[in-house]
């Protein structure tokens, strides 16, 4: 490919890259390339996002007289959600929920997984991944029959295998539940992330310091860590925001038993949808795309930081 | 005298150490096998019940499954959706990705990473209310084309971003030979590039199809009748409507709903890998 490109180019500076407009595109072509796709999703993505603003501060309601003329009330919708004990026990529940789930679970277990796996014969490795993936791949309703079914009080598996008839762990333990459910369902993104990420770390600097003696643990502390960072951060910030925004947990408990797993999605979905407070649910919603934002510049500052160090 | 010894509790160490660390990763085979085991067992049993347990087999389960008006239609409809979505988002996204590739774009890098942020946060639950009243709004409420097009911008910048990164990797000689004979940059895409970057294209359509198939909450908040919906939801009313669950509908269903998605997966991570490219490590 070399020789090709010095005999049909002009020869250059060796550090000048090459032209990257091979097509002719152009910036007007570019343009027209990109627009269809930059059109729905300003239609589907952005717009409902800036229109959530607008609407956090109606009264619009599903049904009756405010769905059909919504008056603004200012801030009153946010004054009132901050208020209400309710929320603040969902956003306290969530961030359980996404530490315990995301961060701790899904995150350490991926990692683990991913670094045993190296350890592994290729059949068991084949095996402990395809399970994996598995559970990752399998649609998120089925995945939650799954765990009613394992759970179940009456004759569900695990009662069975733990000789504990007639505990009814949804009702018992609802947050432990949807957080091992969530770890289940989500580890294998971190498993892959990480597998990849370990096999892009130099294995010369692993044998030496092998050869220095090194345990596995200070392998891992000194060789291993610093040179997957960056893929840490993002696998972290992924998950925190999948997790802050997933809706699945309501596939297993609903929210209940009377709110005691009510994340913030399924507290707006209950606001919104059959609550019919469409306002307040969207006042919710802008709250949370705060928080979501908060968390994704936090993420951005420490991986800027890191990288300046 | 005193080397063996040591070099005996070392090599005991080292076993028991290994004993420990395939004993965990059996453990967390266990733990992900555990779910999925009722998930083939049950489906074949004469008398399915909740508890895993060696079937009686038996393939009755899948007739009930054939004659239940609603759950063969909500798995063409999830056909459908999937299939709408990824034509969708294939060709826009290729589109776009190309464009990105190859001019420079002023913000290119800072729109490519506000999208994708944007479409993490907002495909969840926060856009819920917008997103229904946009489709009331504008009459795709209770349409597929209404969660197609939903389901599309949420999913189209990682798309993008997936693809960009395929492109950026593909050599440009092709592409100047192209167009060296004339050819116009639509021309090239469909031509040269879009045939070199079939494994990144058959990656990215699966990924949006397991998005899609197994999409609960969209469907289930933009489709109003039962006849529309996908078989995301209809699972979820199969185990909450009845009252008594019927679990050799519920069983066999959940079977059929999953063997195609899973296996689609399985084939393109054979043939084309799972990787990570360059753009995502931040």
């Amino acid at each position: 490919m070399s020789l090709a490109t010095a005999s049909t180019q002009p020869p250059r500076g060796r550090r000048r890259p090459r032209p990257a407009d091979v097509a002719g595109l152009g910036r007007a072509g570019a343009g027209v390339f990109m627009a269809p796709a930059l059109a729905l999703i300003g239609l589907f993505l952005i717009f409902p996002a800036l229109w959530t603003i607008y609407l956090g501060m109606t009264d619009y309601r599903l049904t009756g007289l405010a769905a059909a003329d919504p008056q603004f009330v200012g801030l009153d919708n946010y004054t009132a959600v901050l208020g209400d004990a309710g929320f603040w026990r969902s956003l306290r529940l969530t961030l359980v929920f996404v530490l315990l789930s995301g961060v701790v679970g899904q995150t350490l277990l991926g990692f683990s997984v991913a670094w045993g796996l190296r350890r592994l014969r290729p059949w068991a490795k084949s095996v402990v991944e395809t399970l994996v993936l598995a559970a990752w791949v399998v649609p998120t309703s089925v995945g939650a029959f799954l765990w009613l079914a394992l759970l179940d009080r009456r004759d569900g598996t695990l009662n069975r295998i733990l000789d504990t008839p007639g505990t009814a762990w949804l009702i018992e333990y609802p947050m432990a539940s949807i957080v091992i459910f969530n770890i289940w369902v989500g580890t294998a993104f971190s498993m892959l992330l990480f597998s990849s990420a370990l096999g892009a770390v130099p294995p010369s600097q692993l044998e030496s310091a092998r050869m220095a003696g090194a345990s596995t643990w200070q392998q891992l502390r000194d060789v291993v860590l610093p040179n997957i960072r960056g893929h840490i951060l993002t696998n972290t910030l992924l998950i925190t925001l999948w997790t802050f925004n997933t809706f699945t947990p309501y596939l297993l408990t609903a929210g209940g038993p009377s709110g005691r797993s009510e994340i913030l999605p399924v507290y707006i979905y209950r606001t919104a949808i059959p609550g019919g407070q469409l306002g307040v649910g969207a006042a919710i919603s802008l709250l949370m795309l705060l928080i979501n934002l908060v968390i994704a510049l936090g993420y951005m500052r420490l991986g800027r930081e890191r990288r300046r160090r | 005298m005193t080397v063996a010894p040591a070099a005996g509790r070392r090599t005991a160490r080292k076993f028991v150490v290994r004993v420990l660390f395939v004993l965990a990763m059996v453990v967390v085979g266990f733990f992900f096998a555990l779910p999925l085991a009722w998930l083939v067992t049950q489906p074949f049993d004469a008398t399915p019940t909740m508890t895993v347990s060696w079937p009686d087999w038996t393939l009755e389960n899948f007739s009930v499954l054939a004659e239940n008006p609603y759950a063969l239609r909500s798995i063409g409809n999830s056909l459908v959706l999937g299939l709408g979505t990824i034509a969708v988002v294939v060709t826009l996204g290729s589109l776009a990705a190309y464009a990105l590739s190859r001019v420079r774009v002023p913000g290119r890098d800072g729109l490519l990473y506000a999208l994708l942020l944007l479409s993490s946060v907002v495909t969840g639950t926060a856009a819920m209310v917008p997103l229904f009243q946009l489709m009331v709004a504008t009459g795709l409420i209770n349409t597929q084309t209404g969660v197609v097009l939903a389901l599309s911008g949420g999913v189209l910048p990682t798309v993008i971003f997936i693809l960009k990164d395929f492109m950026d990797s593909i050599p440009k000689s092709y592409e100047e030979s192209a167009r060296l004979y004339g050819a116009r940059p639509g021309q090239i895409l469909r031509h040269v590039v879009v045939p070199i970057a079939r494994p990144g294209l058959a990656f990215v359509a699966v990924w949006a199809l397991v998005q899609v198939w197994g999409n609960f909450l969209l469907p289930y908040i933009l489709l109003r009748s039962p006849e529309a919906q996908p078989a995301a939801v209809i699972m979820y009313t199969f185990y909450t409507e009845s009252g008594q669950a019927d679990l050799s509908l519920i069983s066999a269903f959940s079977l059929v709903f999953s063997v195609p998605v899973i296996l689609m997966y399985f084939l393109v991570n054979r043939r084309y890998g799972f990787r990570f490219h360059g753009g995502i490590k931040s």
